[in-house]
């Protein structure tokens, strides 16, 4: 199966040209870096000095994490962030028990609201954190998350 | 493969266009080894996600690999009007990229 890696590894990249041709690579939007040091850390706190320069985060009651108290799978856990702040600049999704907690940051223009869902993985068990920015501070609120393992809910 | 890379929905209630959108991807985290041949199978992942409504940036999304397979997001934001157009579009860490547009409903 080496060649399955191998023509996976191909098609890659030969979107790459088809990518280029179509004018998608041209640089026209403006586009904040890829965190890459926020998303390589191992910890919560090393994950939020990377990508927001601070761990000083305030717990809020006006973050509403909705997730399942149980994930049957793991692999698709599906998190709604959402909040009654105004001024969101932007949310960040971290699971503490991952190996690299940060999962996905999200910078929102003024007229976005403080509202996200999308769909994580969970290795285990583990805390869900969200951190608000909004105002020049860092929000925060956790939902723990209990992981099951070997399907059918039980 | 381009053509249902990314189906939108963008939707308006009152004031607020709520936007949902479904990308076929991978999102391989680099963790995983081949059962058969015991090599890690490398990361393949989207990064970047840029979402605009009528050509201004209304959101920008940075991914690492724990996003799910076949990801999915949702977010809403103000100030448009029906038949605007909003267009998302995603690259990921080998240069891959996709790119779809709806006009709000």
């Amino acid at each position: 199966m080496k060649r399955r890696t191998f023509l996976k590894g191909t098609v890659a990249s030969s979107m790459l040209g088809v990518a280029v041709s179509a004018g998608l690579l041209t640089p026209r939007m403006v586009l904040a870096a890829w965190p890459e040091s926020a998303f390589g850390a191992k910890n919560v706190d090393d994950a939020l000095n990377a990508l927001l320069g601070s761990t000083s985060t305030s717990e809020s009651s006006a973050i509403d994490i909705k997730a399942p108290d149980i994930a049957e799978n793991g692999a698709v856990v599906p998190i709604t962030v959402s909040t009654s702040m105004s001024g969101v600049e932007s949310i960040a999704v971290l699971i503490k028990e991952n190996p690299s907690p940060l999962a996905c940051s999200y910078d929102l223009s003024a007229n976005t609201e403080g509202f996200i869902s999308c769909r994580v993985k969970m290795g285990k068990t583990s805390d869900l954190i969200a951190v608000v920015k909004s105002g020049g501070k860092l929000h925060s609120a956790k939902k723990t998350v209990k992981v099951t393992i070997g399907g059918c809910g039980g | 493969m381009a053509e249902t890379a990314i189906r939108i929905r963008a939707q308006m209630k009152d004031d607020v266009t709520e936007v949902k959108a479904l990308m076929s991807h991978e999102m391989e985290t680099g963790l995983r080894k081949d059962k058969k041949t015991g090599e890690v199978i490398p990361a393949w992942f989207i990064k970047d996600v840029v979402c605009e409504h009528n050509g201004k940036q209304v959101m920008v999304a940075h991914w690492g690999v724990a996003v799910s397979k076949n990801p999915y997001l949702s977010f809403k934001f103000k100030g448009a009007a029906k038949g605007d157009t909003v267009k998302v579009s995603w690259t990921d860490n080998k240069g891959g990229a996709a790119t779809s547009e709806a006009k709000v409903e």
